[in-house]
C-alpha cells in the first residue's frame, strides 16, 4: 500500500510534466492540423535556459529560493516562447497552403536542427544543477517503507494545476481563446470575420512554448540534470499523451499526460524499468485500436 | 462604393472568373445571379481576398484592396455571410456573434447584438446553444447576424436561401430588405433563387462561366426573355 501510494505520487508528478508539454502538441494540431515535432526541443531549450539562469543567479548570490524560481520561470518562459514563435515563423508559416506533409518534414528538420544547435552550443555532456528545492513531507511511515512527498513534487503538481485551470479559462473565456477555437474550426471563416489568423497561430505557438518552458524548468528542478537529448524522449511521451487523450482536445492532453506518467511509474515499480517505455506505447496502441480518436477526442464529423 | 474591374481569379487550375466588371453604389442591393459553377461564390470570396484576383482591380471607397490581407479587407467594412454559412459548430450562438464583433468597437457590442436579436428573435432563445445544433434556417440567420456584428458598410451574402423552406427563405429576404431600408446597408447578394433576388434587388448582374453577360435593374432582368428562360422558367416561383 505504501509503495503503491509512493508510485502514484511519482507518476502524477511525471504526468503533470508530460501534460504541460502535451498541451503544446494538441493546440498546434487543433489549429493548423500539423504535429509540431520540434516541440520536444522547445521544452529541452526551456530546461537549458533554466540551468543557465539558475547558475547566473547563483553567481549573483541570489539565495532566496522562491524568488530565484520565479525569476528563472519568467526568463525561461520569455526565451522559450521566443523560440516557439521563431520556429513557426521560419519553418511553418512559409509552408502554409503547401501540401500537407511539407510542414511535417520541416518540423522534423527543425527538431534535428535544435538538438544539434544546443549540442554545439552547450556540449553533449549532461549538465547538472545543484538541488534548489530540498526536503519534503513524510506522509506515511511503516516498518520498512516511508512515503515521501517532496517539496519539489508539490511545486510541480501545484504549478501544473494552476496553469491548467488558468489555461482552460483563457481558452474558454477570453477573446484570444475564442479566436483560437474559431481558427481551429474554420481558418477561412475566421479570417472573413476579421481575425488575424497568422497572429492567432503565432500566439498559439508562443503559449505552447511557454507551458513547455515551465515543464522544462520543473524537470530541471526535479531531476537536476539536462542534456540536449531530453526533448526527444519527453517530446515523444508528451506526443503520445496528446494522442492518447485525443489530439486537439485540451482536457485530453492533460488526462493523457497523467495516464502516461502513472503507467510509466507503476510499470517501472512493479515490473521492469527497462521496459517502461514499451508499456507506455503498448497502451497507446491498444487505446488507439479501440478508440482511434483517443480518450476524449471527437470524431472528425460535424453537422453542416 | 465597390468597383471591380477586369477581375480574373483562378480556383485551383480553373479560371473561375474571366474579366468581371461590376459596381455597387452606396445603399444599393445588387444581386448576382447565375447557374451553379458560374463563379458567383468565387467572386464574393475574391472581394475578400480568398483567393486573390490574379488580374484586375478591386476598389472599395476608392481604395485599392486587391492585394490586401483578408482580415484587413474585413476591417475596412466588408462582411460576408459565405456559402454554406460556415457557422462555428462547436461555439455557442453567442460566441459566434462575439467572433463576428472581432472588428467592431467593444462599446457597440450590446447595442449591436440587440439589433441582431430584434432582427432574428429566434437567436436570442438559442444564444447558449452550440451553432451546430441549429436548424439550417437558424444557421443562416446566425451567419447574417454574425456578419452584421462588425457594423459593415458592405454586406456580401452568398445564397442565403439555399436549402431553406420557402417560408424561411422569405423571412431571410425580408430581413435583408429591412436592414437595407432602415440602416442603409449596401448589399451584394448572390442567389440561385433568381426570382426572389431580382425582386429584392435594385440592380442585378447575370454571371455565366466567369463573365458578366447581362446587367440591368431588377425589373428589367425579370422581364428579360433570356433571363426568364435560363433562370426562371422551371425554377422556383414563389
Amino acid at each position: 500500500m505504501e509503495y503503491f501510494l509512493q508510485q502514484a505520487i511519482n507518476g502524477i508528478t511525471l504526468g503533470a510534466i508530460y501534460g504541460l508539454v502535451a498541451i503544446g502538441y494538441t493546440m498546434v494540431y487543433g489549429i493548423i492540423g500539423m504535429i509540431n515535432f520540434a516541440h520536444g526541443e522547445i521544452y529541452m531549450i526551456g530546461a537549458f535556459v533554466a540551468v543557465i539562469a539558475f547558475s547566473i543567479l547563483a553567481m549573483f548570490g541570489i539565495a532566496n529560493v522562491p524568488l530565484a524560481i520565479l525569476i528563472v520561470l519568467a526568463v525561461a518562459v520569455i526565451f522559450t516562447s521566443a523560440y516557439g514563435w521563431t520556429v513557426e515563423r521560419i519553418a511553418y508559416r512559409p509552408l502554409r497552403g503547401s501540401f500537407r506533409l511539407a510542414p511535417l518534414i520541416s518540423a522534423i528538420g527543425m527538431s534535428i536542427f535544435l538538438q544539434n544547435y544546443v549540442q554545439v552550443l552547450q556540449g553533449a555532456r549532461v549538465k547538472p544543477l545543484q538541488p534548489v528545492v530540498t526536503g519534503g513531507l513524510t506522509i506515511m511511515r511503516s516498518d520498512h517503507f516511508t512515503v515521501a512527498l517532496s517539496y519539489i513534487q508539490i511545486l510541480i503538481i501545484l504549478t501544473t494545476v494552476v496553469l491548467m485551470i488558468g489555461f482552460s479559462l483563457l481558452i474558454a473565456r477570453t477573446a484570444l481563446g475564442r479566436a483560437q477555437r474559431a481558427c481551429e474550426q474554420d481558418l477561412t471563416m475566421a479570417a472573413l470575420l476579421g481575425i488575424n489568423v497568422d497572429r492567432t497561430i503565432s500566439l498559439t505557438f508562443v503559449l505552447g512554448a511557454g507551458l513547455a518552458a515551465v515543464a522544462g524548468v520543473m524537470v530541471t528542478l526535479y531531476y537536476g540534470v539536462v542534456d540536449f537529448y531530453i526533448g526527444f524522449q519527453a517530446g515523444l511521451k508528451a506526443f503520445a499523451a496528446a494522442v492518447l487523450g485525443g489530439i486537439g482536445s485540451l482536457p485530453g492532453a492533460m488526462l493523457g499526460g497523467l495516464l502516461i506518467g502513472l503507467v510509466e511509474a507503476f510499470w517501472a515499480a512493479y515490473f521492469t524499468v527497462e521496459y517502461k517505455d514499451l508499456a507506455t506505447f503498448a497502451i497507446l496502441i491498444l487505446v488507439l485500436i479501440f478508440r482511434p480518436t483517443g480518450l476524449l477526442g471527437r470524431p472528425d464529423v460535424e453537422k453542416v | 462604393m465597390l468597383t471591380l474591374s477586369g477581375i480574373h481569379t483562378f480556383y485551383g487550375p480553373i479560371e473561375a472568373l474571366r474579366g468581371v466588371d461590376i459596381q455597387v453604389a452606396r445603399g444599393e442591393i445588387v444581386t448576382l445571379i447565375g447557374a451553379n459553377g458560374a463563379g458567383k461564390s468565387t467572386l464574393l470570396m475574391t472581394i475578400c481576398g480568398r483567393p486573390r484576383a490574379t488580374r484586375g482591380q478591386i476598389l472599395f471607397d476608392g481604395e485599392d484592396i486587391t492585394r490586401d490581407e483578408t482580415f484587413l479587407i474585413v476591417r475596412r467594412g466588408i462582411a460576408q455571410a459565405p456559402e454554406g454559412r460556415r457557422i462555428f459548430a462547436r461555439l455557442t450562438v453567442f460566441e459566434n456573434l462575439q467572433i463576428g464583433a472581432t472588428v467592431g468597437q467593444p462599446q457597440h457590442f450590446d447595442e449591436d447584438i440587440e439589433k441582431v436579436f430584434i432582427l432574428f428573435p429566434i437567436l436570442r432563445q438559442r444564444r447558449n446553444q452550440r451553432g451546430g445544433t441549429l436548424s439550417g434556417g437558424e444557421q443562416q440567420m446566425l451567419s447574417i447576424g454574425r456578419a452584421l456584428m462588425s457594423r459593415p458598410r458592405l454586406l456580401l451574402l452568398d445564397e442565403p436561401s439555399l436549402g431553406l423552406a420557402p417560408i424561411v427563405a422569405k423571412q431571410i429576404f425580408a430581413a435583408i430588405a429591412e436592414i437595407n431600408r432602415t440602416q442603409g446597408l449596401t448589399v451584394l447578394l448572390v442567389e440561385q433563387n433568381a426570382f426572389h433576388a431580382l425582386r429584392l434587388a435594385h440592380r442585378g448582374y447575370v454571371l455565366q462561366t466567369g463573365r458578366i453577360v447581362l446587367s440591368g435593374t431588377g425589373a428589367e432582368l425579370l422581364a428579360n426573355p433570356e433571363v426568364r428562360s435560363a433562370y426562371l422558367e422551371g425554377g422556383v416561383h414563389a
